[in-house]
């Protein structure tokens, strides 16, 4: 039957580290910084509105757009906490996570053949996506650059073909943020080439050193950006699926229009839970995020004592180790570190392939496991330097 | 509240050098904040909470809940007469509160004669005490933030994006 596959979907490419990845699913007890979700369940009172709302019987389908409730609620958040508005009416869609507000983002605005820039290592999706739309992805490597996008390196690489650029901050599988003033410096080559910036900002809430710039904040910004976030992150909702995108009305009426005919509307119980969320989850939040800062500053330090060079990064829950002292690549390492300590990490080829020399640790696990993670890769290590 | 205070109430086990890694402070001023703390009586003790409907052998006991009426007293109010009766072992907790009542205790005891001599013989007789209503606690599902039941499986697949 392999011949029936479209060519587009055969071509593409599948994740190099599949086989990896089943071999980890397949074991038991192991310790995984392979996680990319929060450890928290969804807090109570989230789960008891979805709860109440089947038992209201809140069974129908929404509205497309999704529940105004739901509408209203992002828009007056965004407001309040960075002064940022949209239309409830025209400028906001509920879409299932951002994984389908960045595709349904892609498939509005390309046509073939056109550029989409994407700074990596990135999230996985980004570039087989706008390959599904028809476009051409562009990566961006900013590893010499301390994982971030520089202003000088974006101006070189824009074209007439390209059509927008990807920005993920704080960023998976990195952890890099941007400051405003960074932030301002992209934006200024946005505006000056009419390109459009499409925004995952899912991971704004966990921002530790510095508060979080929404793109669409900046001067002149809103009006070529799309924001997308969800609530899978900030509010360990992850299986509920329910993300938003925030832009230009003509753009969120083109999504629309995909979404209408593909997704119909996001479930009503996630929407509901999403409205208590919004009402009152902030102090949740703000707990869940001091526990992450405090992770992060320790396995920051740990993994540099053991001479894995690791930058501190800004925000999400991931750090992203170099290995490259330890002269293993990066699916030797994470398959040696499951199959002889039981810990599991991502490679850093997952991520583009030139990130053969990095891993993605996530420290959404309890600190005790983080902790006996960490003096289970120090005995890697040292079997390593055996061997050798 | 003191971050470090946060991260011991969450877990006690944590070392100074552990909780310096994690606030970015040296690990010799988090050893004294915390000495500090428990010379203060900030920090009055360390304990582990232990399921005891798990332990096979366990002196699991009776609990009661004491609603207590009191007379208060000239000058010293409540605090007196409750210092006399929470400096009796059996009684585990001891609350001042508002309402129909003024103390509320939590008593315990090896069995349920041993709390009902400790009510009729101690408590009740004292001077000032004007009545008491005891409830005896059926089951314990949840104690100080910390609900009673095995932990909770981890329901996450271990490696997503």
């Amino acid at each position: 039957m392999k011949e029936i596959i479209s060519k587009k979907v055969e071509q593409m490419q599948p994740s190099g580290i599949r086989a990896f990845f089943d071999l980890v699913l397949g074991m038991k007890d192991i310790i995984s910084l392979g996680v990319g979700e929060p450890d928290f369940i969804t807090p109570w009172q989230i789960r008891e509105a979805g709860i109440y709302s089947l038992e209201e019987g809140f069974t129908s389908y929404t509205s497309n757009k999704g529940l105004y409730k739901l509408r209203l609620g992002i828009t007056r958040y965004l407001k309040n906490r960075y002064g940022l508005l949209y239309c409830p009416d025209e400028e906001v869609l509920i879409t299932v996570g951002v994984s389908e507000g960045m595709d349904l983002a892609l498939r509005a605005i390309i046509n073939p053949g056109d550029k989409i820039l994407i700074p990596s290592p990135s999230y996985v999706s980004y570039g087989p996506i706008t390959e599904l739309a028809g476009g051409e992805p562009i990566y961006i490597d900013t590893k010499d650059d301390g994982f971030k996008l520089r202003p000088e390196k974006l101006k070189r690489i824009i074209d007439k073909k390209v059509k927008a650029i990807i920005l993920n901050y704080p960023n998976n599988p990195t952890g890099i943020s941007y400051t405003k003033k960074e932030l301002s410096q992209i934006n200024t080559l946005l505006l000056r080439h009419k390109l459009l910036c499409i925004s995952d900002e899912i991971y704004g809430d966990l921002t530790y050193d510095y508060e979080h710039t929404p793109f669409s904040t900046l001067r002149n910004a809103k009006g070529h950006t799309l924001y997308l976030n969800g609530f899978s992150k900030s509010y360990a909702m992850t299986g509920w699926r329910v993300g938003y995108v925030c832009g230009p009305k003509e753009i969120i009426a083109a999504m629309t229009k995909i979404h209408q005919y593909t997704i119909m509307c996001v479930p009503i119980t996630s929407q509901m839970a999403a409205c208590e969320a919004l009402q009152t989850g902030r102090m949740a939040v703000e707990e869940m995020k001091r526990e992450y800062k405090r992770r992060r500053e320790f396995i920051v330090d740990k993994l540099n004592a053991l001479g894995l060079d690791c930058r501190k990064p800004q925000g999400a829950f991931y750090v992203f180790p170099s290995i490259k002292k330890t002269g293993l690549n990066s699916l030797e390492f994470a398959q040696g570190l499951l199959k002889e300590e039981k810990v599991a990490v991502v490679p850093g080829t997952a991520f583009g392939n030139q990130f053969n020399d990095y891993l993605r640790m996530s420290y959404a696990t309890s600190f005790d496991n983080l902790k006996e993670a960490l003096t289970r890769i120090k005995n890697f290590l040292k079997t390593i330097r055996r061997k050798k | 509240m003191d971050e470090i205070l946060e991260v011991l109430e969450k877990d006690a086990r944590n070392t100074a050098e552990d909780i310096a890694k994690m606030l970015k402070k040296k690990t010799q001023n988090v050893s004294a904040a915390i000495k500090k703390y428990e010379k203060d009586g900030v920090i009055l003790k360390y304990k582990t909470i232990i399921n005891k409907e798990l332990v096979k052998d366990a002196d699991t006991g009776v609990r009661a809940l004491i609603e207590v009426n009191i007379t208060p007293q000239k000058d010293v109010g409540f605090d007196r007469i409750a210092e006399r009766i929470y400096s009796f072992p059996e009684v585990a907790s001891c609350y001042l509160i508002s309402g129909t009542y003024d103390l509320l205790l939590i008593v315990e005891g090896k069995d349920l004669h041993t709390v009902s001599r400790f009510i009729s013989e101690k408590l009740s007789p004292m001077e000032n005490v004007k009545g008491t209503v005891t409830h005896f606690l059926l089951k314990k599902y949840k104690e100080d933030g910390v609900i009673l039941k095995h932990k909770e499986e981890n329901k996450r697949i271990a490696i997503s994006y």
